[in-house]
């Protein structure tokens, strides 16, 4: 019983980070643009976030400030996309690249020092850790309190709302959002910033609500799974709540299970998200179902080519 | 001729109302190279104007400049006699101009009051999915055009997928209407009620503009013509019954037409017979019932059908692409059916494909190694470890030498090619000495007179050069001018067969609709 409330109070915070960075996806890539940097984005926000709050600030000031530098770092992504037209792949793959050996660089002054993180609930509102509800409900914070809600939020927006529809169009058929007066671009545009932006949260939450300290390599490979996820949940925002706490679920099972001593195939364990995703898929294209994917995902669309 | 044509039509110019659309001196260039120069079009309200010309002379451009999709490079245009420069197709949707592309403008994943909505852009007074559902029933049902507004688009027919973007175009306000090639994709029966209502809106008032490759549609539809060549108007505005034929062809194609008849050679011994094949339909095709039929040599037998009655899937049975369910195919007294598609490529079976650039050629290859693609393996060109790219070059530049090429060299890549061109090159593949049979499946399909008429006298040559071909058309025109027989395919059958002199309107008709 303690193990399954262990367990399941820690759930939130391994899922909260897959969770940002994959609605983060979801919304590049519905507008068409392919975006393999989350890593990249989560590495640079989360070292960011860690300096941050070292100079002495506000922890959700350090959440803001590694928000807006991958934020900064997804604007030379979508200049080199969208703007150039560069290959949304390679230039993706380049971004992750930058972002980790930018944070080797600058982060080295900064590894394994501890800082005070976000509050939890238990903090704020002072619940009490005797009942089973209280231990799993004291250690969560503001920003998994407020997940679901953003998740709803987004989805009634892309699949609901006028502008949703306007942004889908773009990743379905730009030369359709074209004709409708939609400045493909302008959208790509800003899609590739609110990916910087969810990507900035869940890296900059890795380090500022979760470790407390900047370690080099911390987001090990959350960034891909977030990109699995994205596969994993069809590009919907929705599903990938569950997606992510799947995959959270089992991320946070192996230190569980190292506690209580338990002898784990760590790198096992580690493949579990991808090898799920691939079952996704297999089982989508033998059920003969629409992945989901964005008909114009990762093409460049050029308004005067001649077709 | 050609001035005397043009005088008669510069003399219906407005006199009083404005034209419609009136465009002058329109130049575009593509990359460096001119698609349009000097063009010139005048279109009044109330008609239907057809625009003609072989492929790449400058329609779709033409028609592109004037809805905002490409800006043209100079020029002048106006609208309802207002002078205006558009910088994009909402623009000219706004002016009261709307273009139904050859390829429509809908998004696939959305439903069709979601385009609709999409289209409505930002400023629109309707804002929700249910308005939007309403107002597409009652325009649908208004301009006689049926379409569910639910119904995702990836689920529509191609006609019914037509009829949305009509529907969409005309909802945001369009009253020049512009439809680029609409019939091409159609069945005749849906290219009739199209026509239809394209007469029906210009006697409203509207002014609608016809692209097409298809004279029998001017006569029929359309009031006044306009003839494009090489990115000129070469003849502007003339009324559709001051021209024949004949003059249309001239002008469009610029030099004398020979057209191809039946092969001299007179049929021989059989050299292909299907015999009760069949075959189980996949997801969205059709089945093959007990379809059976002989070839001879030297001889042409054309299949006549609408298309989606089992023609792909009756060449990709032949191919070997798919397994026939039952049934024999027998190509020179050896049975095939069970033979691999190298197999029965090495007893002598070709193919022109309906769409070459899907199962024809390879877009991104050069065009040397597209022609020697087939032979590649048989070590035409060198051994296993080591291709001789200087014999495949030779090799190529000896074709594209032989079937007149145009714009191509043995190392650039087949995309870069026009449609007549690629057909060449596939023509040369295919009509090679091992030739036995070749099936032809819209070998003419998207060509303008010119190639078509080069792809039919190549197909000609090499039956009477000893050859057998199977001539799957839906141009009945062609099948009948080509074709020693005709037999007519219906719901994954062969309906009827008769020698091309026996075949009367009511046999054939009867058949295509499939009384019998």
């Amino acid at each position: 019983m303690d193990f399954l409330i262990g367990w399941i109070a820690i759930i939130p915070s391994y899922a909260a980070p897959l969770l940002l960075a994959s609605l983060g996806l979801i919304i590049c890539e519905r507008a068409g643009v392919l975006n393999l940097g989350a890593e990249g984005l989560m590495a640079i926000s989360a070292l960011t976030g860690a300096m941050t709050v070292l100079s002495g600030a506000d922890p959700w000031v350090g959440l803001a400030a590694g928000s807006a530098a991958a934020m900064a770092l997804a604007l030379l992504f979508g200049i080199s996309t969208v703007a150039l037209r560069a290959n949304h792949t390679l230039a993706g793959l380049a971004v992750v690249a930058i972002g980790l050996g930018i944070t080797g660089v600058v982060g080295r002054p900064y590894v394994q020092k501890t800082f005070s993180g976000i509050s939890t609930l238990g903090d704020l509102f002072g619940i009490d850790r005797g009942s089973a509800f209280g231990r799993i409900f004291a250690v969560q914070d503001p920003v998994t309190l407020a997940l679901p809600t953003l998740v709803g939020a987004l989805w009634w927006w892309l699949s609901k709302s006028r502008h949703g529809l306007r942004l889908r169009s773009v990743g379905e058929n730009p030369a359709a959002a074209d004709v409708a007066g939609i400045d493909v671009q302008l959208v790509q545009f800003g899609a590739v910033l609110a990916s910087g932006l969810f990507c900035g949260l869940a890296g900059a939450y890795l380090s500022v609500a979760t470790s407390h300290v900047w370690v080099e390599g911390m987001v090990a490979s959350r960034g891909w799974i977030a990109v699995a996820l994205v596969i994993f949940s069809r590009w919907n925002a929705a599903r990938a709540l569950w997606g992510a706490l799947l995959f959270g679920s089992a991320d946070a099972l192996v230190p569980r299970l190292q506690a209580i001593g338990a002898d784990v195939p760590v790198y096992l364990m580690m493949t579990l998200p991808y090898l799920l995703t691939l079952v996704v898929l297999v089982a989508g294209s033998l059920g003969g179902r629409r992945s989901g994917e964005p008909a114009f995902l990762g093409r460049v669309y050029l308004r005067q080519d001649k077709q | 001729m050609t001035t005397a044509l043009q005088q008669a039509g510069d003399m219906r110019q407005p006199l009083g109302t404005p034209a419609a659309l009136l465009m002058r001196g329109i130049g575009k260039s593509f990359d460096g190279k001119a698609a349009l120069r000097d063009a010139s079009f005048c279109l009044e309200w109330g008609e239907v104007h057809a625009i003609v010309g072989e492929n790449g002379a400058g329609k779709s451009t033409l028609m592109n400049v004037a809805a905002g999709v490409y800006v043209a490079d100079g020029g002048d245009q106006s609208i309802d006699g207002e002078a205006i420069s558009l910088r994009s197709p909402l623009e000219a949707a706004a002016a009261g101009l709307g273009m139904v592309h050859q390829h429509f403008r809908l998004v696939e994943s959305f439903t069709v009051a979601e385009n609709v909505l999409l289209g409505f852009g930002r400023k629109a007074a309707v804002k929700t999915l249910t308005d939007a559902a309403a107002i597409v029933s009652a325009k649908s049902s208004e301009i006689g055009l049926p379409v569910d507004p639910h119904k995702l688009v990836a689920n529509l027919s191609i006609a019914e997928r037509q009829r949305a973007e009509i529907i969409k175009v005309m909802l945001l306000g369009a009253r020049i209407l512009v439809m680029d090639e609409p019939t091409a994709v159609l069945t005749d029966e849906e290219a009739r009620t199209l026509l239809s209502f394209a007469q029906r809106l210009s006697r409203q008032g509207h002014a609608v503009v016809l692209i097409t490759h298809k004279f029998r549609e001017v006569a029929a539809f359309c009031d006044r013509v306009t003839i494009m060549r090489h990115g000129e108007t070469v003849l502007e505005g003339a009324r559709v019954a001051n021209v024949t034929e004949a003059e249309v062809a001239r002008l469009m194609v610029g030099d004398a037409l020979t057209v191809a008849g039946r092969p001299l050679s007179r049929p021989g011994d059989v050299c292909l017979s299907v015999e009760r094949l069949s075959a189980r339909a996949t997801a969205h095709g059709q089945s093959l019932n007990d379809l059976g039929f002989e070839l001879h040599v030297g001889e042409i037998l054309g299949i006549a059908g609408v298309g989606g009655n089992g023609q792909e899937e009756l060449v990709a049975c032949l191919l070997g692409l798919d397994r026939a369910g039952a049934g024999a195919i027998v190509l020179d007294g050896q049975d095939i059916s069970t033979a691999k598609p190298d197999q029965r490529r090495e007893a002598g079976l070709r193919v022109i494909p309906s769409d070459r650039f899907d199962s024809g050629l390879i877009r991104e290859l050069s065009i040397a190694d597209n022609l020697a693609l087939t032979t590649v393996a048989s070590g035409s060109f060198g051994g296993p470890f080591l291709l001789s790219r200087r014999a495949m070059r030779e090799k190529a530049a000896e074709a594209i030498d032989a079937f007149d090429i145009r714009g191509a060299t043995p190392e650039r890549p087949a995309s870069l090619l026009s449609g007549g061109n690629a057909q060449k090159v596939l023509l040369a593949r295919e009509l090679d000495h091992g030739l036995k049979v070749l099936i032809a499946h819209s070998p003419s399909r998207g060509l303008d007179m010119k190639a078509a008429e080069f792809v039919r006298s190549a197909i000609r040559r090499a039956v009477e050069a000893g050859a057998a071909c199977l001539l799957i058309s839906e141009d009945l025109q062609e099948v009948m001018s080509l074709s020693h027989r005709v037999a007519v395919m219906n719901r994954g059958r062969i309906a009827g067969c008769r020698q091309t002199g026996d075949v009367t309107p009511e046999w054939i008709g009867g058949l295509l609709a499939g009384h019998a």
